[in-house]
């Protein structure tokens, strides 16, 4: 829980504490008591730290039951329907690998070009020469193929459902909860069903990654259209535009920047998610060269081919960028025939025709000589095997220390874990003793100084510090969560919250939920204390936040697979290598929000400190950070989502948890603890989700920042 | 049609109620707003909490004349306005367009009406963004179905009639805001329309912008004489543009008359304080305040009627003791004297003063 609140103008004056307790502080005492009360009975009643078995539902078998009559009757449906699409898939595949590689780099040349202009297209030749230089070309053009369809399919299905949502207030109350499920619901939980009803092979993939692909469309549609401004829709209505045209001739067209940078998004998760797919096998393409390469500790292979991923990635994210910044800015000629009103379509076509044409002519035409291939997965292998020897005090070092001295205590409890080898002493009565000294010396001086949140926020950590995520009794974490809940966004969220916690006790899934969540914390906490510096001094030099934005933005289109490769390089399998891979990913926003959120202080406020003679220094701390608060919640918020998003990736690496579940359903193809996991994962970020936002809202609202 | 005073009646807004909030439509018994104490039903959708955007609003629009609506932000004559073409639906009343309660025809009709008999500009352009000036002023005639090359001549006249010639493939973003604005005024009249709304179209303009825009705007009339209802919050320009004037406050009129008869007789205080710092020998004019001819004045040197007391005064200066005023088919109507204009004006002085 990174729950840290500074919220002063809510805490009384020290002296008339204890005369006028408010009642919400007066609830926390209460649960304070509660807390002592089950740690000091949990060794007397098991029952409080693990949820007892009878009280479970047999929810798994009931989903199993449900989805194995669905199966009977239904069954037929879904493989004709995956015979169907699997038609224009084959197609693309054909067309991309029988088109001779020439042409391909043109196509893709022309297309960047009318993106970006020269740079672009210079840029895209390049990476798609890496591709065919080291021999990943037909890989690359297998995945392409699957992205190619999956977008068409995932725009087709966002842009009707965003069309409806905007038109009919019915749809909008089903769609909205519809996207926030979806966006929570990990990647491997989305392949466990369609795996089952459409069966093995590439079509799985497609379609989980339209799916999963969709909502940034829904959400833009729905968004850029209800922000047409009013005027241009009344000129239409003056116009005298019947409902449908001044959707399609108004509403729509003065949508399409807000509309493009859904698409853009949309591409974007459609190749993490078809990369993702790769795990269920059966297609050659180049997610599955990483997953096989990786698997075999060949770390050379994978770097290679997890490189043509990278590429791919920053080829479709400038590439769609690029339209998406010129909306409105290309305007052809009008006049003319058709190859002047549309030089690039034409060009595009020829070039492709002749492509065709050549390769069915010349067989053979189309390959790239395999004498050509330059593959340097050996000597790439050399030089890993060779910085990991030569670094390994270093990272082995911060591997333990990290591992012992944090990781390890939010687990499994520092009760457990203190040993003279490590920590350098027993838990002893003594030990233990000390330790809550120091707590209740650290919790007063943060009474003093920041009000009684604070005191309450180093209560709950060092709780969880002391007995771990997995031996902290159950009801004292729900009892705290459902009143951080209610505290900050009222009885509706609280009630969902406990609800949702319900869920993972009652299906069983709460001992992995556990695991998860320490997991998403440790990362979480870190990721927030690290990206929120970096992005303090990004917002206060121009020159730092030059260099991290390129870095931000590439971190942020990788597929997630992609970040398990370095780091299983140097650090193998294990938490610590998962820890990494979740920061990497999810550091992006927390640098991103709390710079966006410093550098857009109201200029006003800053000059008024200056006058009033504020050190930088003093109007940093003083002005740009607390009226930034509901800028930076809003990264901690999207922090929390990556991470979880990437604690499922994550485990391939060998994590145990929520995550290893979810992917054991599907290997094992089992729906009901699918589900289950799959949907404990998305409560975990539902409920964070729910509970920042509300506090995020309340801090805005506090500030004077919402109007 | 006609009213009371005999002229022909374009558009008739009457008893034009729009009432915002949950319970709205509980207010009325009856759709078309004629409550017997419209003050105490205002009173009441106040109390409710609901907010009473237009309040009993009813005017005439004549045939070919100006008609503004002049009030500050939050008056209602925005909502005014929009009910008149029912971009937003009023909550009760009858707004009658030649002859037919437009409150009353279906959806379609109304569409119809707007296609062909409506035209509108906009206080911030409304243009589409992603058209050309072209495309944009040719829009209502795509929308209407008639073929390409028709509504793309039809455009182009419209272009030359705004000034805007060689710039009909620029985009909204490459204008500037007086020329944005003379594309939506070229749209607004690619249908002919014969009632021709204009709300606020010249207030996101700078001053000598305005200026020049208005001028415009007057030539245009010269030359299309449209009916027209004119929005706006700025009394001179109210003063300058109108036949007649409608002030409005808190969602009710507060008086209608000739841009003299607002000057000369305000409603009250509300009105007068807008009457301030006018210049009245602008505004004013011979046909204000010329009594019956008397036979006096030499009719040679009559002049018109619109003659504002600023060019009075000169001729006055060359020694006459009345000056005959013509009506516009060149009849003697009546006279003015030098007192007449010095009353006036100290009219104005009294204010001041008091």
């Amino acid at each position: 829980m990174a729950v840290t609140t500074q919220d002063q103008a809510q805490s009384p004056l020290g002296g008339s504490v204890l005369k006028n307790v408010s009642p919400q502080l007066l609830a926390w005492l209460v649960l304070g008591a509660f807390a002592i009360l089950c740690l000091v009975l949990r060794d007397e009643y098991k029952d409080l730290v693990k949820y007892p078995k009878e009280l479970m539902l047999p929810i798994e078998v009931w989903l199993e039951a449900g989805m194995d009559w669905f199966t009977l009757h239904f069954k037929p449906v879904f493989r004709f329907i995956s015979m169907v699409l699997a038609e224009p898939m084959k197609g693309l595949e054909w067309v991309l690998h029988q088109m001779p590689w020439p042409f391909t780099m043109l196509v893709v040349a022309i297309i960047a070009y009318a993106a970006k202009g020269w740079k672009l297209a210079a840029f895209c030749l390049g990476a798609l020469s890496y591709m065919l230089i080291v021999g990943y070309w037909d890989e690359s053009m297998s995945t392409l193929a699957l992205v190619g369809i999956s977008v068409p399919m995932s725009l087709l299905l966002g842009f009707s459902l965003g069309l409806m949502a905007f038109q009919f207030r019915w749809a909008r109350r089903i769609v909205e909860p519809m996207l926030d499920v979806m966006q929570t619901v990990p990647t491997f939980a989305y392949l466990v069903p369609i795996l089952i009803l459409f069966g093995v092979g590439p079509v799985v993939g497609m379609v989980a990654s339209a799916i999963y692909a969709s909502p940034p469309v829904v959400r833009a549609v729905m968004l850029g259209l209800g922000r047409v401004p009013d005027n241009v829709i009344e000129s239409g209505q003056m116009s005298g535009c019947n409902p449908l045209q001044l959707l399609f001739l108004v509403r729509i067209p003065a949508a399409t920047h807000t509309i493009m940078v859904g698409v853009n998004q949309t591409i974007m998760a459609a190749l993490s998610m078809v990369i993702i797919a790769a795990i269920i096998g059966g297609f050659a393409d180049i997610g599955w060269e990483v997953l096989s390469t990786m698997r075999k500790a060949q770390t050379g292979q994978s770097l290679l081919a997890g490189l043509v991923i990278v590429l791919m990635a920053m080829m479709m994210d400038r590439i769609s960028r690029g339209f998406t910044e010129r909306t409105g800015e290309i305007h052809l000629a009008r006049t003319g025939n058709f190859l002047q009103r549309h030089p690039y379509l034409s060009s595009l076509v020829g070039a492709i025709g002749v492509g065709l044409i050549l390769s069915g002519l010349f067989p053979g035409f189309s390959d790239y000589p395999k004498e050509w291939v330059f593959y340097p997965a050996e000597s790439l292998n050399d030089v890993v095997a060779w910085f990991t020897r030569s670094f390994f005090g270093i990272t082995d070092a911060i591997k333990t220390y990290t591992l012992y001295f944090f990781m390890l205590p939010m687990k499994a409890g520092l009760e457990r874990i203190a040993r003279p080898g490590s920590w350098g002493f027993d838990m002893t009565t003594m030990a233990a003793a000390i330790y809550w000294g120091v707590v209740v010396a650290i919790g007063a001086g943060a009474v003093r100084f920041w009000g009684w949140r604070a005191g309450v926020v180093t209560g709950l950590l060092s709780i969880l510090f002391f007995y771990g995520s997995t031996g902290t009794p159950w009801p004292i974490f729900v009892a705290a969560v459902s009143l951080i809940a209610y505290q900050v966004g009222g009885w509706r969220v609280a009630l969902f919250s406990f609800l949702g916690m319900g869920f993972m006790l009652v299906t069983g899934a709460w001992p992995r939920a556990m695991l998860s969540f320490y997991l998403a914390a440790t990362s979480v906490i870190i990721c927030f204390v690290l990206g929120g510096a970096l992005g303090i001094w990004a917002a206060q030099n121009d020159r730092v936040s030059a260099v991290l934005r390129p870095i931000n933005d590439t971190l942020q289109t990788m597929p997630l697979f992609v970040f398990l490769i370095p780091v299983i390089m140097v650090f193998l399998v294990g938490d610590f290598s998962a820890l990494l891979a979740i920061i990497m990913y999810s550091i992006v926003p927390a640098i991103r929000y709390t710079e966006h959120g410093l550098r857009h202080v109201d200029p006003v406020a800053i000059e008024a400190a200056r006058m009033m003679g504020c050190t930088e220094r003093q109007v940093l701390w003083r002005v740009k950070l607390p009226l930034a608060v509901p800028e930076i919640m809003l990264g901690l918020n999207q922090v929390v989502m990556f991470a979880l998003a990437m604690l499922v990736i994550a485990a391939l690496v060998g994590t145990k948890g929520l995550g290893q579940w979810v992917y054991d359903s599907l290997t094992n193809a089992r729906f009901g603890q699918g589900v289950i996991a799959g949907g404990s994962m998305a409560l975990m970020a539902m409920i964070a989700d729910r509970i920042i936002q509300a506090w995020a809202i309340q801090k805005k609202k506090d500030l004077g920042l919402t109007t | 049609m006609t009213d009371s005073s005999g002229r022909d009646v374009k558009m008739t807004c009457r008893h034009v109620w729009k009432v915002y909030g949950p319970e709205a439509d509980g207010f009325f018994n009856n759709r078309n707003g004629d409550v017997p104490d419209p003050g105490a039903l205002v009173h009441q959708v106040r109390e409710n909490g609901h907010i009473g955007a237009a309040c009993d609003v009813s005017f005439d629009v004549h045939v070919g004349e100006i008609f503004v609506i002049m009030g500050l932000s939050g008056s209602g004559k925005s909502t005014i306005v929009r009910c008149l073409s029912r971009l937003v639906e009023p909550t009760a009343g009858e707004v009658i367009l030649d002859g037919e309660d437009l409150l009353k025809v279906s959806k379609e009709k109304l569409i119809d009406i707007r296609r062909h008999k409506m035209g509108m500009v906009f206080q911030n352009f409304g243009l589409l963004p992603h058209l050309s000036v072209l495309e944009n002023v040719a829009f209502p005639l795509q929308v209407q179905g008639l073929d390409k090359a028709q509504r793309m001549a039809r455009a182009m006249e419209m272009i030359e009639l705004v000034g805007l010639s060689g710039r009909e493939t620029s985009y909204p973003r490459q204008l500037s805001g007086g020329q944005q604005q003379r594309v939506g005024i070229a749209r607004s009249l690619a249908v002919e329309p014969e009632l021709w709304f204009l709300d606020e179209p010249f207030s996101a303009l700078d001053p000598l912008i305005r200026r020049q825009m208005q001028d415009e705007f007057l030539r245009l009339q010269q030359l299309l004489h449209k009916t027209i209802v004119f929005i706006t919050h700025d009394f001179l320009e109210a003063l300058r543009l109108a036949d007649r004037i409608a002030i409005m406050k808190d969602g009710q009129i507060v008086q209608i008359g000739t841009p003299a008869e607002v000057v000369m007789k305000p409603a009250n205080d509300y009105v007068e304080e807008f009457t301030q710092d006018v210049p009245r020998v602008k505004v004013i004019t011979a046909g204000d305040i010329m009594s019956a001819a008397t036979g006096d004045a030499d009719a040679t040197v009559a002049v018109s009627a619109t003659t504002t007391l600023e060019r009075l005064m000169t001729r006055f200066g060359e020694g006459l003791s009345a000056i005959a005023v013509k009506n516009e088919s060149g009849n003697i109507v009546g006279q003015v004297t030098p007192q007449a204009v010095l009353s006036a004006l100290a009219n104005e002085h009294d204010e001041e003063n008091s």
